[in-house]
Order: C-alpha cells, then structure tokens, then sequence
C-alpha cells in the first residue's frame, strides 16, 4: 500500500514537470530570441537597473532626499555630493535615486488602471459587437478627442495638484489606446475557428472571453503597454515640471528638473542630472518594448 | 554528368538544403529527373516531397535561406544550375514559365489584369507597351476562353478563381515557353472549374506543342493530363514510368501504397493507409527516406538511397527490391 | 424528404425543414438591403446510425447548413429537429444540453485548436463545461479517447503547433468525442489533408462510427470521397438540394444534369477511362444573386425556355431518390 502510494506521489511529480514542459520549451525559446536581439538586451539591462535603483535606493545613498540643509546650497558635484546640491542645500543624487522610486509606482498604477479600462472596453467592444461596440467606441473617440497632455492638465487643475491626480489622469487618457487594441485583437480571435468549436462544446460567452478571448488578446496590449511606459514618465515628469502632479518635496524627476530651472546656466547640476535619467529610461523602455513586439511576432517565432 | 535521359530538361543528383533555426532541411535529396520536347510530365507527392521545390530549382528561384548544394539541372543545352541571374532573368518567363496555386497571388492587386499581361509580353519582345503588345493581350485572352473586353479592365480581385487561373495561363503561355511548370493549378479551384482549366491547358499546349511539368497531390489529375509520371517521396524521385504503367503496374512500395489510399468512384475495396507518418526532414531516415514505412525493408535500405534504375523501357524505381532486375537491365 | 414509409423504417436522429440562411450585406444608405442566400429552405432528414454526405462546390452552402444545424450560426427560419424534439426555439440553457449530443469537426486543421492551450486542456474542456469531475476522472477520460483516435497519453502534454495535421485532426475529433455525441458533422475533415492521411483519418471515423454508434453528416466537394462513406447524400448548388437520395441511387443513375457534370468533372484516378465529357458552362454564379427560375440553369448544357423563367419544384422520381429539375435525365 505504502509502495502504491509513493509511486502515484512519484507519477504526480512526474506529471507536473511533465505538464510544464512545453511552456519552458516556450521560455527557452523566448530566451533564445531575446539574447540574439542586442536592442531588447540593452533595454533589459536599463530597466533593470532602473528598477534596482528603484528597489536598492536606501542602499545607494545615505542622504535623505528631502533632508534641507542651507549651508550645503548649490554645491557643484564633488566628493560628498556626487550630483551636486540644489537650492535648498538637498543632495541631487539622492533625489535621483529615490525619484526612481516615484517613477516605478506611478508606472504601476497608472498601468494598472489604464489597461483595465482599456481591456473591460476593448473585449466587451470587439467581441459583442453591434450597439455595445458602438457606444464603447464614442465614448473611446470622446476621450481620444482631446490632447492628452490637455486633457491632463484639466483634470490635474479641476482635481486639485498632486500625484494621485496626476496617475489618474494620465491613465483616464491612456486606457483608449488599449481599448482600441483590445477590440482589435477580440474581434480577431472570435472569428478563429477554433472559438467555434469551443462553442459548439458548450461554453458560453463569459468562459470564452475569460479563457480563451482574453489570454490570446493580451500580448498586444502588453507590448503597447511596454512602449508607453516611457511616454507615461514623460508625461508624468512634463506635468511634474508645471507644477500639477507630484508637489514638493517628492523628489519626482520632472518636478526636479523644473526646481532647477530658475538655476540652469551657473548651478547646471541640478536640472541635467534628472533629465539624463528621464532620458536613458524611457529610452530603455523604448528598445525593450520594440524588443518585445520583435519576439513576439509570430512570424520570427516559427 | 551521366546520360541525358531527355531531351528538353535532365535534373540529375539535385540536393536543395534550407538553413532554419530548428537545423537545416534537407529538402532534395538527390533528385533525378528528365523529360522530351512536347511531352507531359507530373510530379506526384505529398506535402514535403520537394516537388515545388523541384519547380522552383529549375526556375532559379531557391532564395535564402535556402540554396542548390548539389547537382545539375540541364535545360536543352544549358545548365541552369552554374548560370547567374543576370542569364537566368532571360530564361524565366520566356523559354521557361510558370503558374501557381494561388493565382491572385501572383497578379498585383493595384493593376489592371490587361495592363498586366501586356506588361509581360512587353518584357518578353523587349520592346515597349503599346498598341501591339495589347493586341497580344486580346488574343491570348481569346484564346484562354475569356471576353477581353470586359477582363482587360478589371482588377484582380474581381476575377473568380477559374478566370484568375485562366489570365494566369494566358499570361505564361504568351512567350509560347518551351517549358510550362504548373504547381498545383487547379487545387484551389472548384471541381467544375478544375475540369474546365485542366480542358484548356489540354488545348493549348496540344496547339502549340509546349512541354509541361504539372506538379499536383491528385492522382486523378495526373491520370487525366499527363503522359509520365514521376512519384516523389522526401525529396527524391522513387518512381518515373508513362502514366499507364504508374497506375497499372506501380512497383516502389510508397506508390503502391499510394495508389490504395485513393477514394475513387465505384471501388468496393476498402481503403488502405500507408503505415507511419511523413518523415521529418532536418532529420531525415538513412538511407533510404521511405525505410521506416515499407514493409519490405532491408539491411541494405538502411544505409544508402537507392539509385533510380530502368527494370522496363521507359519505367524507373528507386528501391532496392528491383535493384538485380535493374542492373540487368542496364548491362543488356 | 423521404417518404413516409421511409420516415417510419429508419427512425429519424436528425430531420430539417425549410431551414433557411441569409446573410445581409451592408450596403451604403442608399441602396437597398442585399442578401447572400446561403441556405435557402432545404429539406432533409437524417436516419439514425447513417451517413449523409452533402456535396456542392463554392457557394453551395454546404458549409453553413452544417453550423446551421448545430445553431452555431442561427438560422432565420425554418425547423431543426432532433429526434423529436424542436431545437430551433431552445433558448441558451436549453440548448446546451444538446450541444452535448451533436458537435463539428471542422476543415481546418491549424487553426480549429486554440493554440495556446495543451491537448489536455483543449480535450479536457468539454468535461469540464458539462460534467462534474475530478481532475484524475478528467484525465482518464482524455487519455482513453486520445487512445481511441490513436494518439498516446503524451499527447496530451503538448501544444497543438507539435502534432501534423492529421494528427490535428485526430485531436478535433477526441475533443469532440470525449462527450459522447450521437451526431456529428463533419465539415470537409479531410480537405486539407494528403492523400494517405486521409485514408488513415476515413478509416477512423468508419470505426468510430462503428463503435459508438454515431450518425454523421458529412460535407465534402469530393464525390470519391462520399461513394466511400457516405449511405445517403443530397447535392446543392446555391444553397438549394438539386438532388437527393441514397447514395447508390445517384451515383448509378444521377438525376440531375448538375449531378451528372460534377460526375464528370471528377478527374478519374485511372488512365484508361478517357472519355469524352460533357462539361459545364462558364463560371458559379454569386450566391448573392442568383439566377432566376432553375438556379443551375446559366450553367445547364441541357437548358431549355422553361428553366429560365420557372423554378422547379423539388419531385420523387423513384423511392427516396428526389430531384429539383424540369427535365431530369434517365
């Protein structure tokens, strides 16, 4: 009986690797294309990087990034501070740092919010069709009709200026362009032969968008996800320079660079510094995302 | 390069090898092939056999990542295979032509079916489109059955699939091409359409006496169209007789295997299937590729493909069961 | 429609009336509405434990009587019973029952599984839709009816992209079986398939018919095909039956001038027979509009004054064996 018994513990363990084999055959393969695309490759390392800034930051610096100090005002970089000072005598460098954890949460939220309005929308539109893809689909033009930036600003000024409101309404604007895609990618899949056949099983409308619709529509708006993620910082850090979304002293990297402003020609450090970094992220962000969309594209894979 | 079997086209020892990520594609293993001026061969084969690829060697269109290793492909008296494209350019679509499964996908959706023949005549008199290159125009879509009134301003995606089919044989037929390739014409068509094309091609190339080698999975067709018959099986030729003696007289194992999957009307017997399944061609079987199916197989099948040998005037077999008949043969 | 003595003998799993199919075509504002008659009031039934082939070219509607029946496309009149009882007016819960009893095998090796999903989860879904099961009760169902269709317990391990199209296929098929249907349809499973796949894949579906007791309506443009299944056969055109009958019956003595050209356009896989054809004319009409009177008429090499204004009507020439002619031959 005992012998019985582990044999089936031994069959489960078996088949459990044995089930998963196909994905990692799956992984490896992805592996295996992603190492063969230097562009991805150097995105990866970027983000990577920027995201253990994000996570190491109290490793990386032993100030505080909000600490004041008036006698350490407009230092230039040197030993102690290796980005300089700023005016109100807070290390630059630290600021950076921390900064990059300000720009991950609102990465994070802002997608998150973004592409679950976008998704709800774009299936519901593309795979029912009829009167609920129209009345989706103008009130997605309604919100694709205003520039963004326009439109952040508004509701930045009707909310009131601080961060929360700033993610809420880079992603109120966001979530259209998923939605479009969204619709897009359901609206193929229905018409796939084998959702038919899962039909002709028996399975209703809600098991087909959960389980079938959706995972085959979600790569596209992951890849499109991955490419705005360097537009969502620039909007962030835009808004951040005039004033309307992170408020002092959140050491978020657009709100720094518009510190240093009045300061750019004799205390440079203190603008280019944050700028640089804006600029080297979204620029991982860009290779990785044009990476993704690379791999994954069906006709490289095979 | 040993005897010419033909005298219009001799492909011998043809070895064609695609370099992919999942390893490299052997996917001609030695083909040998032939035929004479005005005759009618088919290639017949399944899915994997070689036979487009066969086609698209003689034409000189093996692209990258794909490439001829080995072998000479002879037409009339001169070897396609060692030529440059530059020289090849004036063979394609002039000495030689071609016509495709999907014939929408060979016209250009943004021109006129009518403009695009005469574009095509006009490169193969060399000389510019005008008056008299649409006067071809109007002639051959005469002669292929269509009102070319009506067909020259069309555009392709308003032809039907038959008409398509039947702009495409105009168009390739136009340089009156020693040689006509048709890869699998009729397989996207209807039956009825089927019939009419495959009574047209009868008709013209009987006018005007081209060759053709028409590649097709349909052994219906092949009995129907052509005088020889070469059976294809993992990239090389395991059969060549006449078309007669192919269907009454079948000896290499795959196309007696063949033979007896075919539905055909009023059979009574049941159908029988082939053991095994298509080789898999980045690791092909040794020796010879159809060893793993054949009931017959030997020690000696294992280790070499074998050779392609007469054991009747005019009938071939590649397979060690007739290799003793063969020798015979060739030393009488 | 049979007889009613043939009704009465062979007990009926599957019988349609006047089942009918438009689809609209949007045109601008200003032109008025057009329809493509896919299926346009077709008769049938089907006997229980038998083939029925249904055979036809482009437009035909043969493809879309096949969905039409099992409701996957919804038909916009017309009545679909099974057995005895009305399946067109089921609602959705209702239906599912039935869904359980008739399911598709479709032409489309690549692309009827979805392609993300193990075998096992692919096969395994209907259970999981139907019944209430363990997953180890799951599991062995899947592995006995992979093991039917003659693929192995591995099988159920890998993606669909891994497996060739017959074995796709096969697949289809024990997705389809894994819940015991009584009746399939299968729509051109062969189609794509070489030639000695396909005579694996036929000698399949023989057996499994056999053993459990299935009824298949099979849809194929290919008559050496349906001589080798099929017990019973209809011919369309248009989306209407031009003939229809037992097998034997057509092919011996084809009623229809349409029936006798698809006979003839058939290229014979046998050198020897070669004779002299008559052919049909020209191409197949759009089903979006199609010809008055006779639909088969602008093609019809025996056509005579009274095709091209009057339709006719579908007439019993001999037990069982109908046709939709003026002049029917023989």
């Amino acid at each position: 009986m005992e012998k019985v018994k582990s044999i089936t513990q031994n069959r489960k363990i078996k088949l459990f690797f044995k089930q998963r084999e196909p994905i990692l055959e799956d992984w490896k393969h992805t592996f295996y294309l992603w190492k063969s695309t230097p562009l991805a490759m150097i995105g990866t390392v970027i983000i990577l990087i920027f995201l253990g800034i994000a996570i190491f930051a109290p490793l990386l610096t032993s100030y505080n990034p909000t600490a004041q100090n008036m006698n350490e005002r407009l230092l230039p970089p040197n030993s102690q501070h290796i980005f300089g000072t700023d005016q109100y005598g807070r290390d630059v460098y630290s600021r950076v740092v921390y900064g990059a954890r300000v720009e991950v949460w609102i990465i994070f939220i802002v997608s998150i919010i973004s592409i679950t309005i976008g998704i709800v929308v774009g299936i519901i539109a593309g795979y029912f069709g009829g009167v609920a893809d129209e009345v989706l689909m103008r009130i997605t033009d309604m919100f694709l009709a205003f520039p963004r930036l326009i439109l952040a600003m508004v509701l930045t000024a009707a909310l009131g200026p601080n961060l929360t409101n700033t993610m809420i309404a880079i992603a109120l604007v966001d979530w259209t362009i998923y939605a479009r895609l969204g619709r897009a990618e359901a609206m193929k899949v229905k018409s796939q032969p084998y959702i038919e056949a899962i039909r002709a099983i028996g399975a209703n409308d809600l098991r087909i968008i959960a389980f079938h619709v959706l995972p085959m529509s979600i790569s596209p708006v992951i890849v499109q996800l991955t490419l705005r993620m360097g537009t969502i910082i620039l909007t962030a850090a835009g808004l951040g320079f005039l004033g309307l979304g992170a408020q002092p002293p959140t050491p978020e990297w657009g709100a720094i660079v518009s510190d240093g402003r009045s300061y750019l020609v004799d205390q440079w450090w203190i603008t280019t510094f944050p700028g640089i970094a804006i600029a080297i992220v979204v620029l991982g962000f860009n290779l990785l995302g044009d990476g993704i969309r690379d791999i994954l594209d069906p006709r490289l894979r095979r | 390069m040993q005897k010419m079997r033909g005298n219009l086209l001799n492909i011998s020892k043809l070895k064609v090898a695609f370099y992919t990520y999942r390893g490299i594609i052997k996917a001609l293993n030695g083909v040998e092939l032939w035929m004479n001026k005005g005759e009618r061969l088919g290639i017949v084969g399944e899915t994997g056999c070689g036979k487009s690829v066969t086609a698209l060697s003689i034409m000189g269109l093996i692209e990258q990542p794909g490439e001829i290793i080995e072998g000479d492909i002879l037409f009339g008296d001169k070897l396609l295979t060692s030529m440059k494209e530059t020289s090849l350019i004036n063979i394609r679509g002039k000495e030689i032509s071609m016509i495709f499964q999907e014939p929408n996908a060979a016209l250009n959706p943004v021109m006129k079916v009518g403009f695009q023949i005469a574009e095509s005549i006009s490169r193969v008199k060399n000389k510019k489109i005008g008056k008299e290159a649409y006067a071809e125009v109007r002639r051959m879509l005469e002669i292929a059955g269509l009102d070319w009134e009506r067909t020259i301003n069309l555009y392709p995606h308003e032809l039907s699939g038959g008409m398509a089919q039947r702009v495409m044989i105009a168009m390739a037929l136009s340089s009156n091409p020693k040689l006509l390739i048709a890869d699998e014409p009729t397989s996207a068509l209807d039956v009825t359409i089927q019939a009419q094309i495959l009574e047209l091609l009868d008709e013209l190339v009987k006018k005007f006496g081209n060759a053709v080698i028409l590649i097709t999975h349909n052994m219906g067709v092949a009995a129907e169209f052509c005088d020889k018959m070469a059976v294809m099986y993992a990239g090389n030729t395991v059969e060549y007789a006449r078309t007669t003696n192919i269907f009454e007289n079948p000896h290499h194992p795959y196309t007696k295997g063949l033979l007896k999957a075919v539905p055909k009307i009023g059979r009574t017997d049941e159908l029988q299937s082939i053991q095994g399944i298509v080789p898999d061609l980045v690791n092909p079987p040794s020796g010879c590729r159809f060893h793993p199916r054949c009931k017959h197989v030997m020690d000696i099948c294992r280790k070499d493909f074998p050779p392609l040998v007469e054991i009747k005037p005019g009938h071939y077999v590649a397979c060690y069961l007739y290799w003793k008949e063969g020798i015979k043969n060739a030393n009488s | 429609m049979q007889t009613a003595e043939a009704k009465v003998e062979a007990k009926n799993l599957i019988s349609i009336e006047h089942l009918k199919k438009y689809f609209a075509i949007k045109q601008g504002l200003f032109s008025s509405a057009k329809y493509v008659k896919a299926v346009d009031d077709i008769t049938f039934d089907i006997p229980k434990n038998s083939v029925f082939g249904i055979v036809g070219e482009s437009g035909s509607g043969k493809t879309t009587i096949g969905r039409t029946i099992l409701r996957l496309i919804e038909p916009i009149s017309g009545v679909i019973r099974y057995l005895s009882t009305d399946i067109t007016s089921l609602n959705k819960r209702e239906l599912r029952i039935f869904r359980r009893k008739m399911q598709i095998v479709s032409q489309d090796p690549y692309n009827s599984l979805h392609p993300r999903k193990l075998v096992k989860n692919i096969i395994g879904e209907g259970l999981q839709i139907h019944f209430k099961l363990s997953s180890e009760e799951i599991y062995q169902r899947v592995k006995d009816i992979l093991e039917q269709v003659g693929l192995r317990e591995e099988a159920m391990f890998r993606y669909p992209h891994e497996f060739s199209g017959g074995q796709r296929q096969r697949i289809s098929v024990a997705r389809a079986l894994v819940l015991k249907p009584e009746f399939l349809v299968l729509d051109e499973p062969t189609s794509a398939l070489d030639v000695s796949v396909q005579a694996v894949i036929l000698k399949m579906f023989k057996d499994l018919k056999r053993e459990f007791s299935l009824t298949y309506l099979f849809i194929t443009h290919d008559l050496a095909v349906i001589d080798y299944m099929a017990d019973y056969m209809a011919v369309m055109y248009l989306g209407q039956i031009m003939e229809i009958g037992s097998k034997n019956d057509i092919f011996s003595s084809p009623l229809h001038p349409y029936t006798l050209l698809l006979l003839n356009s058939i290229p014979n896989p046998d050198p020897r027979k070669k004779k002299k054809k008559v052919l049909p004319i020209g191409e197949i009409p759009s089903p979006i509009d199609p010809p008055q009177g006779c639909r088969f008429h602008t093609r019809c090499p025996y056509i005579k004054d009274k095709c091209v204004k009057e339709e006719p009507e579908i007439r019993e020439i001999s037990k069982g064996h109908l046709v939709k002619c003026h002049f029917p031959l023989g």
